[in-house]
């Protein structure tokens, strides 16, 4: 069958609506819309490299940094525990991690607001144990808190996923040469369980370097992301040549990133496009 | 035995951080006191006063029509580009998926930028339209990444034979073809349903003139407190997902034969991941 003429239709869409746009929004970043034509010049980005606007970009990547390393720590053990096959109630456990992603994400995180205000929920149960009060509202700490809670199901998938089709009899075998636990671990289970690992850190990173609500709600306004940056240029300055540069900016990291990723992932057919 | 322990201990650790907030939530729409964090004993008042609150109805009539529509039209809008692009060839199959994969790959922020920049310079009015046009751009991928599989899972010659036996190209297509690719059709429109219904931040910059999802309703809300209303909403919403999945999840343990595509609605559970590029 020949039917190639049925993606045109698409095709003309994805021009439209995917390439016009980026277009558009490269041109911006490239132009000065002073007077009545455009010109060409690098200032939105030479404005970027300031102090201030550097430190955004690092804050934003070492809180999603330490939040990605969060949430391998606390996901994979997990994941292995779901996987291993002496759990019989895994299909519901698994479910109980997809449902939460079920409710309005913003209202989620909202609820966080609620359990950590100083007198919110955890300090008044810390009161009653006789506890010292946390009070981290509108910190970092809430920041990587937030993006930890909302992305901890995005790492445990993946790597349960992996985990459960690794075949028993290779770990078996490993155990019958003689390796320990933890060598088992070490040389056969964590090596196989990589692509896993790699699509989690990624599917953690990219949304946490680029937020700009959790880092609004529970940073209170004064933790500015690069997120949070993007979105006053073209919501309350309307900089849009500012905007589109800094987006242009994200974007370029989000590549590196992932071509720093993809050297790590196995190649596995299928989504190995970029 | 220790270690068993431990797992046990940590699973529930784990589960309660991730149930923590949900609970909070659902407590708080009992709540007789308005302000959050203060409680002001038992009632039921919110989830009455929900269905007249003109705001939050409006919202959610737009979140739910957008949903169906922007799904509906990238699935069949997919479903087409799909057929085309398996039967490209191969150079110009891998620009087409690659450009497929932008939406997906880019932060969310950019994808709502640049169709806001593209409406604005196309002088077209956010609301409505800009909205739809918004959420049935960033489904159409996700739509086609669930098809394609199953179109190269498939005998390449059952069309071929269907049209050997006299089937016209149209027939073959209803009757032999969709019937083997329908489970990817299924997989990609209830995953556009669920990214729709869930967007925020697309929605954010791509909407206008009064036109407002729950979510966008929701962040409008978050610096001054939000309503208990809400708190209703998301709680009546919350366990209709939960009495749905109890459900499917009934049917399958009881029907054995279900089980096997139970394994494959697994694999969908990456692509459900997938929903977490919305924030």
């Amino acid at each position: 069958m020949k039917k190639q003429w049925l993606a045109t239709p698409y095709v003309i869409w994805m021009v439209i609506f995917i390439v016009v746009p980026m277009v558009l929004v490269l041109f911006f970043s490239l132009v000065d819309q002073t007077g009545e034509g455009y010109r060409l010049t690098a200032d939105n980005f030479r404005r970027f490299v300031d102090p201030i606007y550097i430190n955004v970009l690092l804050r934003s990547v070492v809180l999603a940094v330490i939040s990605t390393v969060i949430c391998l720590l606390a996901g994979y053990p997990l994941a292995m525990i779901l996987a291993s096959k002496e759990y019989s109630r895994k299909r519901i456990l698994y479910m109980l991690i997809v449902l939460p992603m079920w409710m309005n994400f913003l209202l989620r995180t909202y609820a966080w607001m609620t359990l950590l205000e100083r007198k919110g929920v955890i300090n008044s149960i810390l009161a009653l144990l006789n506890l010292p009060q946390v009070d981290i509202l509108y910190t970092n700490q809430a920041v990587i808190l937030g993006m930890v809670y909302n992305f901890l199901p995005f790492m445990i998938l993946p790597i349960y996923s992996v985990l459960s089709k690794i075949d028993p009899n290779i770990i078996e075998a490993a155990q019958d040469l003689g390796g320990n636990n933890f060598i088992v671990f070490k040389r056969v289970i964590f090596p196989l369980s990589l692509p896993g690992v790699v699509s989690g850190i990624t599917m953690v990173f990219m949304p946490a370097v680029t937020t700009f609500v959790i880092s609004k709600l529970l940073g209170g306004g004064q933790f500015i992301l690069i997120g949070n940056l993007i979105e006053q240029q073209f919501l309350s300055s309307n900089e849009w040549g500012f905007g589109s540069a800094l987006s242009v900016i994200m974007m370029l990291l989000i590549l590196l990133s992932m071509g720093v990723m993809s050297r790590y992932e196995q190649e596995d057919g299928g989504g190995a496009l970029w | 035995m220790v270690m068993r322990f431990l797992k046990k201990t940590y699973v529930f650790l784990i589960f309660a951080f991730l149930y923590a907030p949900i609970l909070v939530l659902i407590i708080f729409s009992f709540n007789e006191s308005k302000s959050r964090g203060n409680w002001g004993g038992f009632t039921l008042k919110w989830y009455m006063e929900l269905f007249k609150d003109k705001q939050i109805m409006s919202a959610l009539y737009y979140t739910l029509l957008i949903a169906v529509l922007s799904s509906v039209i990238a699935t069949v809008i997919g479903l087409i580009a799909s057929l085309g692009i398996f039967n490209l060839k191969k150079v110009p199959q891998t620009i087409v998926l690659n450009v497929n994969y932008i939406p997906i790959l880019n932060p969310d922020i950019v994808t709502g930028i640049s169709l806001m920049v593209l409406y604005i310079f196309m002088n077209m009015r956010l609301g409505f339209l800009t909205l739809l046009l918004s959420h049935i751009t960033f489904n159409i991928p996700y739509v086609i990444l669930s098809i394609l599989p199953k179109l190269k899972q498939m005998n390449k010659h059952l069309y071929e034979a269907a049209m050997d036996l006299g089937a016209t190209p149209i027939e073959a297509f209803f009757k032999v073809i969709l019937p083997e690719i329908m489970p990817g059709v299924i997989t990609g429109f209830l995953l556009a349903f669920t990214l729709s219904l869930d967007d925020f931040v697309i929605s954010f910059f791509t909407t206008g003139s009064g036109v407002s999802n729950l979510s966008i309703v929701i962040y409008g809300m978050a610096r001054r407190g939000i309503s208990p209303k809400i708190n209703a909403l998301s709680t009546l919403m919350f366990v209709s997902v939960l009495m749905l999945l109890i459900i499917v999840n009934l049917r399958m343990t009881k029907d054995p034969e279900r089980r096997e595509k139970s394994e494959a609605s697994k694999e969908s559970g990456r692509y459900v991941a997938d929903t977490g590029h919305d924030i």
